[in-house]
């Protein structure tokens, strides 16, 4: 494998001399530029244009110019609403119900997920035996893939799982998870704050271990209580990686699909049905195919997580000033 | 054991332990359970038989029924021993059930059936590992494909985003061109667009490329990530402008420059990438969820989700082919798990 792709690489050599030659001073950077730029190009500024494109078409042709021209008739579609907070009020109800479920989720996921994930730091980053271990034990799950981690909680959690046997030995009635909405969401959130807890850690605890000893020593110098350590010196200091970290948690909390959808498959009923979700039923597993409107979705799902990225790249930045 | 209580409750510096140690370790130990007990249970219910499997409450070592082979019957049958009635303590075989009653026979009379109560009865049961819930997986359906399609994919994507992103990232760390700036910007920009907002027209694209349904279809709009060019410039920042001037006096050419020189130069960064790389690309779920329809194309991933529908009930495959799934990404945590935690903590996911 690597003596294929190295003999290639030297045959590159050749007409990349020739280009070296016409090209003055530091203009050959574009040629090692190239495939990367046309890759952008193909699959991330083109397809931003042309989600406009259809988002402002209309009919269920694929082809653009098959399309008619509807304005913003889409966007229309998706915030007709007498009641904002009631999806049946909605002409799009289950896109509604979707981004309601999506709000809803994002506040549990990127709350529970902050909180576990701050205590755990701050339990790894105590004087422990096996720092190392213990690390990657909370990190694991991390890489596990949402398909493998849906499967496992689901086994875990089927009628005559493991769960309901611990719910009988405490003499407690058996549940059929899946099919109760909320029950079913409650574990959409576990399981997806389960997956992902260890990478957070991780920031946080690098955040943790960032903080210079000797403010700590000072304030065992002056006898300061623990309680008020952590009040006063460790939580502002973390602050600026915890606001990195609740923004890029809620970046990937809008873009949860996977997991939850091998997990639930959106049910029962809509329940558990996330914004992703209705963009991919709505553009792809449904017929017709209703391109403009996932597209016209797409687009106010890009606006919110556009503005999230701003967020954390002024987050970023100021913590690296910092 | 008292070492090992003595070693485990050691604390470095202080002398007693606080109540605070003992919340933390009881907390560690929490955690220990709550990661790893779901992929054990997982990886221990692989190997039930489907009898086991449906079995409530479920037991944590994998039990099946002891079998024994009588002349006159073409199946194995199940042994069973007698706790009560007239034969209590004899070991007998059933030869089939029967509402409430069993029809039994001894094993040294095979002949002659004699009925005996279910609750009679108490199967004889030894651990075993049901080692046909995996052989099924490559007899019953088509796992090697899948596994083939999923391996062809992390491949040869991860050795395309590697080049590509390597030169792109070569290019803005080594000169200094007009337009630079606005590269740079351009690659925040692409950051900022995930795939998850661009579905429909990367699907469309795809698609005009003819792309669509082939493993090239998910393998090239994936192929050039921002991520990766920001660590490896990063990276290629520290390697010293100087020992790129002396190449040029020997007359390297730029290209014998990136690929001989700076390239071996940012191996631990490229590691790190292609670690991150390959752990993506096993685990992708929705674009090839998109680009893929016949499944004959399915990756793994796909496999396992389309499976899981339809197989509700086939748990003992399912679970097989869970445990086959994680088994590279687990083999991988093993070896490689320092890198990965520096890799993700500097780049910030993806």
């Amino acid at each position: 494998m690597i003596r294929i792709v190295s003999f290639f690489m030297d045959l590159i050599d050749i007409p990349m001399r020739h280009a070296q030659r016409y090209l003055r001073g530091h203009s050959i950077a574009w040629v090692f530029l190239f495939p990367n730029l046309v890759l952008f190009g193909l699959f991330a500024f083109l397809p931003i244009l042309l989600n406009v494109a259809y988002a402002f078409t209309g009919t269920d042709n694929i082809m653009l110019w098959d399309r008619t021209y509807v304005a913003g008739e889409n966007f229309a579609a998706l915030t007709a609403c007498s009641n904002y907070l009631d999806a049946n009020s909605c002409e799009l109800d289950l896109f509604w119900r979707s981004v309601h479920n999506t709000l809803l989720f994002i506040v549990l996921q990127v709350g529970i997920m902050v909180g576990v994930s701050l205590v755990t730091a701050l339990i790894l980053n105590r004087r422990i035996r096996a720092r190392g271990f213990f690390r990657s034990v909370f990190f694991f799950p991390v890489l596990l893939s949402p398909v493998v981690v849906a499967l496992i909680w689901k086994w875990i959690l089927q009628r005559n799982g493991l769960m309901n046997a611990g719910l009988e030995q405490l003499g407690l009635e058996r549940v059929v998870w899946m099919l109760d909405r909320n029950w079913a969401f409650a574990w959409s959130v576990f399981l997806s704050v389960w997956a992902h807890m260890g990478f957070y850690t991780l920031i946080l605890l690098a955040g943790l271990q960032a903080i210079p000893r000797d403010v700590y020593d000072a304030a065992t110098m002056d006898a300061a209580k623990p309680f008020r350590t952590f009040y006063r010196i460790t939580l502002p200091l973390l602050m600026p990686t915890m606001l990195v970290v609740m923004v890029l948690a809620l970046i990937k909390g809008v873009q949860t699909f996977d997991e939850v959808y091998a997990f639930t498959g959106g049910g029962p009923g809509s329940a558990t049905t996330l914004i992703i979700q209705y963009i991919y039923e709505t553009g792809f597993a449904g017929a017709p195919r209703l391109f403009g409107l996932a597209s016209a979705a797409s687009i106010i799902l890009a606006l919110v997580l556009a503005a999230l990225t701003f967020l954390q790249l002024k987050f970023t930045r100021r913590n690296a000033d910092g | 054991m008292a070492k090992a209580i003595d070693f485990l409750t050691r604390t470095r510096g202080h002398g007693k332990l606080h109540w605070t140690d003992w919340f933390t370790y009881a907390y560690l130990l929490f955690g220990i359970l709550l990661m790893f007990g779901p992929v054990v249970w997982l990886v221990m219910s692989s190997f039930k038989t489907d009898a086991e499997l449906d079995r409530f409450p479920p037991r944590f070592l994998p039990y099946a029924a002891q079998t024994v082979e009588l002349e006159g019957y073409s199946k194995p049958l199940p042994l069973y021993k007698v706790v009560s009635g007239e034969l209590a303590g004899e070991t007998v075989a059933q030869v089939r059930r029967i509402g409430l009653t069993s029809q039994v026979v001894r094993l040294d009379a095979p002949d002659q059936i004699v009925k005996i109560g279910l609750k009679d009865r108490e199967p004889i049961e030894r651990i075993s590992i049901a080692t046909e819930n995996y052989t099924n997986l490559f007899s019953k359906f088509d796992f090697l494909r899948f596994f083939w399609n999923s391996t062809f994919i992390t491949v040869v994507a991860t050795v395309i985003m590697l080049i590509v992103n390597s030169m792109a990232a070569f290019a803005l760390a080594k000169y200094k061109f007009s337009g630079r700036a606005a590269v740079m910007a351009m690659v925040i920009g692409v950051l900022m667009i995930p795939q998850t907002v661009v579905l429909v027209p990367l699907f469309i694209v795809t698609k005009e490329l003819g792309m669509l349904d082939s493993l090239w279809g998910v393998i090239v709009p994936g192929a050039a990530t921002p991520t990766g060019i920001f660590l490896l410039r990063q990276y290629m920042l520290t390697i010293p402008d100087e020992i790129l001037d002396a190449a040029r006096m020997d007359k390297a050419s730029e290209w014998k420059i990136y690929w001989r020189i700076v390239l071996p130069l940012s191996a631990p960064a490229i590691a790190v990438l292609a670690i991150l790389a390959i752990m993506w690309r096993w685990n992708d779920f929705l674009w090839p969820l998109i680009a893929l329809s016949r499944s004959d194309n399915f990756t793994l991933q796909l496999a396992l989700n389309s499976f899981q529908g339809e197989m509700t009930t086939q748990w003992s495959s399912l679970l097989a082919m869970t445990v086959l799934t994680l088994l590279p990404v687990a083999l991988v945590f093993a070896f490689l798990q320092k890198y990965i935690a520096t890799g993700i903590a500097s780049t910030g996911g993806k």
